[in-house]
């Protein structure tokens, strides 16, 4: 038995490194929540993806051998950071995806920036991945907090509901959420008419809800995330806020959270996605593939993913080099025309612009199926969806 | 009109009955842990993941087989309860014998299993549960817009209480197992089947937290996870109330809930922990609860 196995090692070990000289050997990491309240807006769906990515770019014809390994970081910072240097230090891993919750990508941020490695964000949100806490390594691909309030926050006033009551989830995400909409909110000339924090998680929004039924907001708009959303939607259709006249704004919201509501619960909600499944013909193709092989629809999380792969891929080939600088450099000085997210580019500051929808919540009439849930409201352009760069707090973006 | 702290009558009024409505879950959920713990001794930290098995078979019931909301009301307990009655014949019984800690830890295991496994199935989104049709809409009652589904919640919550409360205080089948949770050697002798009642009523507080479940499908998220972040918080109302103390349960339930309610609108953001502050008081002053016998 033994002798087997110590054969099988030898052949391996002269086998690889002839294989070495032709091909580009790259290791990706997707790091993510694959059990918590994040699991299915990343989880095993993104690195699905990620394989897809590698499928579709056919990187074996092109000299690169690549392998696509997954943890679960439960959405520790301390526990994202041990996973992140131990597949830089010793599992040879040179890429980092998806990473949601912001805590954790932050850390998992300046760790691959020691290493000298590439992080491509898809699933947090916090503008500070490419603020003040910016890497020269990090691409920050799908959404951030900014985008969703300038979408939401900013084409809910305009249309015509002025008066705001926010209902926010008592965390860090959650007040800086509600601080970036209140600003667009004033900023579109809006007003703000109170707010409540409630505890994360919470089950029973009733009396929060009623408390902004009493302030006579417009829109009621809710800076928190995942299950907390849904219930709070849940409760509020319940309570007859929306029927009388009050509309709500999710500030931040996945198809997987208004899958779970469905149509009949959710409708005539509005929010901002930088991917919606049923966008185009090219979207439409790819969700097809997402859905045979994952079972269900791609969130923008997923989405993301894929696109970051391919564009990393994309410049591996290019340089013929895994360097963190030498990629980052690559990536960022070359555009990208992506199936999913249309034209774009990444800002020197990591900061990657594309266009981000604004969607709204289709009524169980004009649904034709589970997943058939968005009618497309406006598109907003890139450059005006995502914070400037100047006076974002990236010291390195800024400097010359 | 008198206001009290800037709050007007109104808003207090209804937040008063939304921690009611509150409350209802609350005792019914402490009630099936009081039962269990008061008759059999076992500290069920499974009733999370039986509260959340109670939502789901009410939408797989719906799902697969079209069966509607009321007939789920009836059948997912029933269910339910019967998983519960398999756990406590192929595992439970054989910790009686044995320290509070050894069935705390299996049905704190069983709770990780079920919800892991319900996870891996359904992921961690949550399902779809529509109220049903005749219970939707609700009364303006002029201090507040209280929908027709959660005083229908306070209703059944109040008729399950106070029947189990009956049966168990009242009645000669609650006198017999009372007397086999004293002494069981004694009871059989007299010719009653001890061991089947004690399974029975693990079976039956099972399906009290499944019934909770299926009364919570409509207004709450239905996930895997919906009873672990309740778990702790009935806990809580449990020992305030008394371990094992069946009246205890149902009046801090409903109490509690309220205390919890009026807390959302003078500090919202303690209202996550006021339940935990009372129970450190209640320990301090009266270790047995509120409700508790002392022995």
């Amino acid at each position: 038995m033994k002798k087997t196995i110590l054969g099988a090692l030898t052949v391996a070990s002269f086998g690889l490194p002839a294989m070495a000289q032709d091909n580009i050997e790259v290791t990706l990491g997707v790091l993510n929540d694959r059990s918590g309240v994040y699991a299915d807006l990343s989880g095993e769906g993104s690195v699905v993806a990620a394989r897809m990515a590698v499928e579709d770019f056919d990187a074996a014809s092109k000299g690169l051998d690549v392998e696509v390994i997954s943890a679960d970081h439960q959405n520790k910072p301390d526990i994202a950071s041990n996973i992140a240097r131990q597949w830089y230090d010793q599992d040879g891993v040179d890429a980092i995806l998806d990473v949601p919750t912001s805590s954790t990508a932050l850390a998992v941020a300046d760790i691959t920036a020691q290493a000298n490695k590439i992080l491509i964000d898809s699933g947090a949100g916090s503008t500070q991945l490419t603020g003040e806490q910016c890497q020269p390594t990090t691409i920050h691909w799908t959404y951030d907090t900014a985008a969703l309030a300038k979408g939401t926050g900013g084409a809910v006033t305009e249309a015509g509901d002025k008066k705001w009551f926010f209902l926010t989830a008592d965390y860090a995400f959650g007040h800086s959420l509600e601080e970036e909409t209140m600003k667009i909110v004033e900023e579109s000339g809006g007003e703000i008419v109170g707010s409540v924090r409630h505890p994360f998680p919470a089950t029973d929004f009733s009396s929060f809800l009623l408390q902004a039924q009493a302030s006579g907001a417009d829109v009621i708009g809710l800076a928190n995330a995942g299950g907390d959303t849904v219930n709070a939607i849940k409760q509020a259709s319940e309570f007859g806020i929306t029927q009388s006249g009050q509309s709500l704004a999710a500030l931040l919201m996945f198809i997987t959270d208004v899958h779970a509501l469905g149509a009949q619960t959710a409708q005539g909600l509005v929010l901002t996605e930088a991917f919606y499944w049923d966008h185009d013909d090219e979207t439409r193709e790819w969700s097809a593939r997402f859905e045979e092989k994952f079972g269900s629809k791609p969130t923008m999380v997923h989405a993301g993913v894929y696109s970051g792969t391919m564009h990393y891929l994309r410049a591996v080939e290019a340089t013929g080099s895994t360097d963190g600088d030498v990629v980052a450099e690559w990536m960022k000085a070359n555009e990208f025309d992506d199936p999913l997210f249309g034209e774009g580019y990444v800002r020197k500051d990591g900061r990657v612009i594309h266009d981000m929808h604004l969607y709204e919540v289709k009524t169980p009439d004009e649904s034709t199926g589970e997943w058939d849930l968005y009618k497309h409201v406006s598109t907003i352009p890139g450059e005006e969806a995502f914070l400037p760069m100047e006076g974002s707090g990236c010291a390195f973006a800024n400097e010359s | 009109m008198f206001e009290l702290l800037g709050i007007p009558p109104q808003v207090l009024m209804g937040q008063l009955l939304l921690g009611l409505i509150n409350g209802s879950f609350y005792a019914v959920l402490s009630l099936g842990l009081a039962v269990i713990f008061g008759l059999l001794n076992i500290i069920n930290f499974s009733h999370g993941a039986q509260y959340m098995l109670g939502a789901f078979v009410a939408w797989m019931l719906l799902e697969y087989l079209g069966i509607n909301y009321w007939w789920a009301l009836l059948l997912a307990p029933v269910i339910v309860g019967a998983t519960g009655i398999v756990l406590e014949k192929l595992a439970l019984r054989r910790l009686y014998h044995l320290d509070h800690l050894y069935g705390l830890l299996l049905t704190f295991g069983v709770a990780l299993i079920i919800q892991g496994l319900f996870r891996n199935y359904y992921g961690i989104s949550g399902l779809p549960y529509q109220i049903p049709s005749q219970l939707s809409g609700g009364q303006n009652l002029g201090f507040m817009f209280l929908p027709n589904y959660r005083g229908w919640v306070v209703v059944a919550s109040v008729v399950v209480c106070f029947g189990t409360w009956f049966v168990i205080e009242k009645t000669r089948l609650g006198a017999y197992l009372r007397a086999a949770t004293e002494n069981p050697t004694l009871v059989g002798a007299f010719g009653i089947n001890v061991p089947l009642m004690i399974m029975l009523t693990y079976g039956f507080g099972v399906a009290l937290a499944g019934f909770a479940g299926v009364l919570a499908a409509p207004i709450y998220s239905v996930n895997p996870n919906m009873g672990a972040d309740l778990i702790i918080v009935v806990f809580a109302v449990v020992v305030i109330g008394g371990m094992g103390s069946i009246m205890g349960a149902i009046v801090t339930g409903f109490g509690l809930g309220i205390v919890e309610g009026l807390t959302k609108v003078f500090y919202p953001a303690g209202s996550a922990v006021v339940i935990f502050v009372i129970m450190a008081i209640v320990l301090m002053i009266k270790p047995e609860g509120l409700f508790g016998r002392n022995n």
